[in-house]
């Protein structure tokens, strides 16, 4: 309890005085998680909207795949990264083994699953007329894509929310294919594993709540806009 | 609290000096990766040296803390151009196959067996690591181990091999993490381990272990800097990974090493060892 109330009191601390190098790791957190949400938000509405529609045998088996995907252990991904990035891998020309863009991978590759099962699921909610009526009036494949997502913008910003969630929380990824370097690729949640394993518990805490604090800011954002134009707020 | 403060202001104020260089000259190809052990890391010690080099040099330093066994694989494959670590034997395999060229001594300290305060093998008094070792086994009292193929891990094995034993059942357990995290379980469980001085001193505000047994000279505890070679790994960056280890064995820097901890701890964590006699 002592340590609780300690590292909450770090925390504050922390955040009142801006601390150079917490900023430093706090952006490149949000920095990180954000561009593999953005990545994973791409791919996961175009890849989960086109298996929400399509019709074509093997179409279940692949969605069970990205259904089983939206909980792969990160630190599978991880070393699977590694693998390829490390410099004996064969992706090891490209040097970016510890590197925040080896990150933004591992994260991304995380993260894409999540978004694509929950837009399926968005845009299998929607009523399948619709689309029908939409290419009735004339619209293109495009237009409609463009139209469904307006109508389920809602549910897909909430699938993006997953993505950034399962994204900024990993940290077996990015210790393995970052290296947790100070400066370069040490972001919150592995900035705490370090400050648990040097004993520094009421900084670890402070991490954490800091972690907290970002995520919830990030969601409440969100979620405001999710919300907006409904009658209750 | 007040403590705590402090140790992360000091590591914050070694953080945050500028990574920019001082000097005009860049080298051609700055990044340098480093694989070192978890108690380089945890000890601090890497917050104090890195940024001096990196400054002093231009140089940029990817420090990846790992344990000894993954730090020496990591050279094995070519995948860091300079490997400190502290398992001499394993080293002597790496030079052997002509995966690392060059090793140095730099720093040593000693490790030591903490354990609980009432010590219910009875270990307190006993000189020789083996028997103690023997005295835990016998007693069949919670003992914990890295498990991690560190160099305190290999060092352990290497007691329990002169003691005669191979440890098995529900007293002996491994953690498969670092010394800090190892450290912290063995606190809560009450455990026996061997540690290394330097991370056991940095963490025992925050520890129910005391120290039990030193002093023993097969506790004697080496860190070696070596150069992965770039004749069998032609991608390694030889000219950084050479520049930090002439930095690591520089008088300068080996009066670091003794400083080091002094302030914090009332006694150093490493004694330099550079250009010294081996035993």
């Amino acid at each position: 309890m002592d340590t609780f109330l300690s590292g909450l009191r770090h925390a504050i601390w922390l955040l009142v005085h801006l601390d150079p190098i917490v900023v430093e790791v706090t952006l490149r957190t949000l920095q990180v998680s954000g561009t593999a949400t953005l990545v994973a938000s791409f791919v996961g509405i175009l890849v989960g909207t086109y298996l929400a529609q399509a019709r074509f045998p093997g179409r279940r088996l692949l969605v069970s795949l990205v259904n089983t995907g939206m909980g792969l252990p990160p630190v599978v991904v991880g070393l699977f990264v590694a693998l390829m990035l490390w410099r004996s891998g064969p992706l090891g020309q490209l040097r970016l083994i510890y590197t925040p863009a080896a990150m933004v991978i591992a994260q991304a590759i995380i993260a894409t699953p999540i978004v694509t099962g929950v837009s399926i699921a968005a845009i299998q909610q929607l009523d399948p007329r619709l689309r029908l009526q939409l290419l009735g009036l004339g619209a293109s494949r495009g237009q409609a894509a463009l139209l469904l997502w307006w109508e389920a913008r809602r549910s897909l910003l909430a699938a993006a929310m997953a993505g950034f969630g399962g994204a900024v929380s990993e940290v077996g990824a990015s210790i393995m294919v970052g290296g947790n370097i100070a400066g370069q690729t040490r972001v919150l949640t592995t900035a705490t594993v370090l400050e648990t394993s040097k004993g520094n518990f009421d900084t670890a805490m402070a991490l954490g709540i800091l972690l907290l604090f970002l995520s919830f800011s990030i969601m409440l954002g969100a979620t405001w806009l999710q919300q907006s134009g409904r009658g209750d707020r | 609290m007040g403590y705590s403060l402090l140790l992360l202001f000091l590591v914050l104020t070694a953080c945050a000096t500028p990574a920019t260089p001082a000097s005009p000259s860049l080298p051609a190809n700055p990044e340098v990766i480093l694989a070192t052990t978890t108690s380089t890391q945890d000890s601090g010690l890497l917050d104090v040296l890195v940024p001096d080099f990196e400054a002093k040099t231009g140089y940029r330093i990817k420090v990846i803390a790992v344990g000894t066994g993954a730090a020496l694989a990591m050279g094995q494959r070519g995948d860091a151009d300079v490997l400190f670590v502290h398992a001499p034997a394993a080293e002597m395999e790496l030079l052997a196959s002509g995966d690392a060229v060059d090793r140095r001594p730099v720093m040593h300290n000693d490790f030591i067996i903490v354990g609980p305060e009432n010590d219910p093998a009875g270990i307190r008094g006993t000189v020789k690591a083996a028997d103690a070792f023997r005295k835990i086994a016998q007693a069949q009292d919670l003992f914990l181990s890295r498990g991690d193929d560190s160099g305190t891990h290999q060092t352990e094995l290497a007691l329990w091999k002169e003691a005669g034993l191979t440890p098995a059942g529900a007293w002996y357990q491994e953690s498969g993490q670092g010394m800090g995290a190892t450290l912290k379980i063995a606190s809560e469980k009450g455990a026996y381990t061997l540690t290394d001085r330097a991370t056991y001193l940095t963490m025992r505000a925050s520890l129910d272990l005391v120290l039990l047994l030193e002093g023993d000279e097969t506790l004697y505890n080496i860190y070696h800097v070596m150069v992965v070679n770039p004749e069998k790994h032609p991608g390694v960056n030889y000219e950084g990974a050479t520049a930090f280890a002439d930095y690591l064995t520089s008088p300068e820097v080996q009066r670091v090493i003794r400083e080091y901890g002094k302030d914090r701890f009332g006694q150093p964590l490493f004694f330099p060892a550079a250009g010294k006699p081996e035993p």
